[in-house]
């Protein structure tokens, strides 16, 4: 079996962020991690090639700079190669200029199954997987928490509000995988030596094929207007106690209709 | 050498690891002294066990300045973990150095796994800084060696499968003989054969891990558990002060890591505790405490590393490594009170870890060798130049 991951890999979250002034986007140009969202669809594909006792797990990966400390972590938790397409006419790349190129790639591998995260941690507009599927006239299923192959049938719990539905679907097929539904594995030091040594095939536009006017700022449908901040939060009320805190905190959570 | 890159990605790995699952919850194994089963299993998910386990046998040989490294990170967390596989490694060195190809095709690969565990067994109740006194006793009778004894202070000597085990050999009609290691082969468990667990000790700190005394009574292991072979007999004492060198570099490195621990506990508890009017790192006492913290941390850090560095490029050690596990040990145990100082009351209870690392800095003042036995080791180095 043939599983490829789309894999995002983002600015690391524990550091402060920068957005660029004219465009409004994230700055991308420091070292880049593998996005914890992604992080268990590569554990889940791990899970499946070992319960179909055997097969490959492959990753595909958009990303600036030719960027693969990210990919270079999935690949130390146990993924085979990958594929990581990077050319600097991609920047300003809208989501769907995104499942484009992720489209190509994945197209290059010819996989029975593609799992990707249901949103990235950055961009998180959740929409990439489904116009992947799209791009590849795929089924998709999204918010798969539990997924067992059968012969040439996928079998999805996929989660909803209420519980979860039970989906079946032919191969090959799209999942976008639920944050959390499993636990990442630490990668081993043997795997992270092993990383280093595993093929990752850069790719440019052109090594994929496609046409630059269909992706990159110019063929970007999708423009950031403009970026406000935040609320910031309320800061709580500090009690300071004058031996008197007691009857105060009691009215203020009979306030909220706590007691 | 482990290359510098990759050396990064493991450290921040087992950083995540140590910070998710290590520190929020070690004081719960610490204090009942429950062993970490799990935190055991992910360490040898990690590969840790063969940390400096040749390649060739399943390790990952990583080298003296990334193996610091790593036990800097896990005693950061807690200083136990470091135990669980120090005597480890050092019984995997002992083999790896001074063993024959068959002993270590024997015993490495499954070593380095961690599926085999190995201890390392020296000290008596009689002898500790004169590891030279020892009386346990290796009488060779047929193709077979009887040991009788007792020994002290071997941590991880119940879940060991092998024991480096140093004992006397009586002296043979050519005067061969003397303190020989022996690579004794048991199954994990209260008894195997003669060998038996006669004490578990209860500690200060440390805890969580076992240590444990053992007694041999006419326990006979084959010639095969011989070290190095016949060339062994008497060589025993040589080899094991050999890897208790790097033994040194480790305890520094758990001394620095224990410092780091106590130095940021007590750095964030500064910035938030208030006192008269303010956060009492904004008193000058306390701050200046946190300044000269910070100074031993970071030179315990230098002196320890360079230590590493001189093992890697294959100079001798006794001096660096000396300093090193004087100064580092000894930090840890001034950092560990100033922590403690810094919490106030709150530093006393066993509500914050402050109180941990104050009863688990002592052990790296003692363990493999003393601070008195350092100022020997140093001095004597010193005075030969
Ligand atoms: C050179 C370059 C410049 C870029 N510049 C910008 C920029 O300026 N601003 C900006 O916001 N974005 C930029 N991007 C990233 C952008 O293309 C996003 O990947 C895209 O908008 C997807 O949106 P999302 O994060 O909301 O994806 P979502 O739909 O939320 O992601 C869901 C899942 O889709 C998959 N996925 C999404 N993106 C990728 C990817 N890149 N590679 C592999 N898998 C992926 C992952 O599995 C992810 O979990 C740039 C990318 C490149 C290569
Ligand atoms: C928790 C724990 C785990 C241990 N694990 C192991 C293990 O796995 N394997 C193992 O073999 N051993 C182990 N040890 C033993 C340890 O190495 C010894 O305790 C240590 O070497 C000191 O020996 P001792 O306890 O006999 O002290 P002693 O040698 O009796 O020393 C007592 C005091 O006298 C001082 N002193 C001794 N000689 C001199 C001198 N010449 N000049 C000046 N001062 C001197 C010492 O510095 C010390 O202050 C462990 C010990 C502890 C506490």
């Amino acid at each position: 079996m043939k599983v490829v991951v789309c894999v995002k890999q983002i600015p690391d979250p524990a550091l402060p962020g920068e957005l660029n002034p004219t465009t409004n986007l994230l700055k991308r140009d420091g070292k880049l991690i593998l996005d914890e969202s992604d992080s268990y669809g590569v554990e889940m594909a791990l899970q499946l090639v070992e319960a179909a006792g055997g097969g490959e797990v492959s990753l595909v990966s958009m990303a600036p700079n030719n960027e693969m400390s990210g990919l270079r972590t999935a690949l130390a938790m146990g993924a085979d190669d990958a594929i990581l397409v990077s050319d600097e006419n991609l920047a300003g790349t809208d989501a769907l200029g995104t499942a484009k190129v992720l489209a190509a790639a994945i197209r290059r591998l010819s996989p029975d199954l593609i799992l990707a995260g249901v949103e990235s941690s950055d961009g998180y507009t959740g929409t990439v997987p489904e116009m992947v599927a799209g791009v590849l006239d795929l089924p998709s299923v999204t918010f798969a928490k539990q997924i067992s192959i059968d012969g040439d049938t996928v079998k999805v719990q996929r989660q909803t509000e209420a519980g979860y539905d039970d989906v079946e679907c032919k191969l090959p097929v799209l999942l976008s995988v639920t944050a959390g539904v499993v636990e990442p594995r630490y990668p081993s030091f043997k795997g992270i030596m092993a990383a280093k040594k595993k093929p990752v095939e850069a790719l440019d536009l052109q090594g994929l094929g496609i046409d630059l006017n269909t992706v990159g700022l110019v063929g970007a449908r999708q423009e950031t207007i403009r970026v406000t901040e935040a609320e910031e939060r309320e800061s709580g009320e500090i009690i300071v106690d004058d031996g008197d805190a007691h009857q105060r905190i009691a009215e203020f959570l009979g306030e909220l209709k706590v007691i | 050498m482990t290359e510098v890159g990759l050396a990064d990605e493991m450290i921040s790995t087992l950083r995540t690891w140590v910070d998710s699952e290590v520190i929020p919850h070690a004081s719960e194994f610490e204090l009942p002294d429950i062993y970490p089963t799990d935190m055991v299993l992910q360490m040898a998910e990690f590969g840790l066990f063969g940390a400096t386990i040749p390649e060739e046998y399943g390790g990952l040989e990583l080298d003296n300045s990334t193996y610091v490294r790593v036990i800097v990170e896990l005693s950061r967390g807690w200083m136990s973990l470091a135990g669980v596989i120090n005597s480890h490694l050092i019984c995997a060195k002992l083999i790896a150095q001074f063993g024959t190809d068959v002993q270590k095709q024997r015993w490495l690969p499954a070593m380095a796994t961690g599926d085999l565990r190995g201890c390392f067994s020296l000290s008596e109740p009689d002898s500790g800084s004169d590891a030279a006194a020892l009386r346990c006793q290796a009488k060779p009778d047929g193709d077979e060696w009887i040991i009788n004894g007792t020994k002290m202070w071997v941590t991880n000597g119940e879940k060991a499968g092998v024991v480096a085990l140093l004992a006397r050999v009586p002296a043979d009609d050519e005067g061969a003989g003397g303190i020989t290691c022996f690579i004794v082969e048991k199954t994990p468990g209260e008894k195997s054969g003669g060998i038996s667990i006669s004490k578990k000790i209860k500690k200060l700190g440390y805890r969580g891990l076992e240590t444990v005394e053992m007694s041999y009574v006419d326990h006979r292991i084959s010639a095969t558990e011989l070290l190095g072979g016949q060339n062994g007999i008497g060589n025993g004492l040589r080899w094991a002060l050999s890897a208790l060198e790097l033994g040194r570099i480790n305890v520094a490195a758990r001394g620095v890591g224990v410092a780091q621990a106590a130095y940021d506990a007590a750095l964030s508890y500064a910035k938030e505790r208030e006192a008269f009017g303010r956060p009492i790192s904004q008193h000058q006492a306390i701050a200046f405490r946190l300044a000269e913290m910070a100074t031993k941390l970071e030179a315990a850090k230098l002196l320890t590393f360079e230590a590493a560095r001189k093992a890697d490029a294959g100079e001798r050690v006794d001096l660096a490594a000396g300093m090193a596990k004087l100064f580092a040990s000894e930090t840890a145990s001034e950092l560990a009170l100033d922590a403690m100082r810094i919490h106030g009351g709150n530093g006393f209870t066993s509500e914050y870890p402050v109180e941990r690392y104050y009863r688990d800095a002592p052990l790296m003042i003692i363990g493999e060798g003393t601070s008195e036995i350092q100022k020997l080791v140093i001095s004597r180095a010193l005075l030969a130049e």
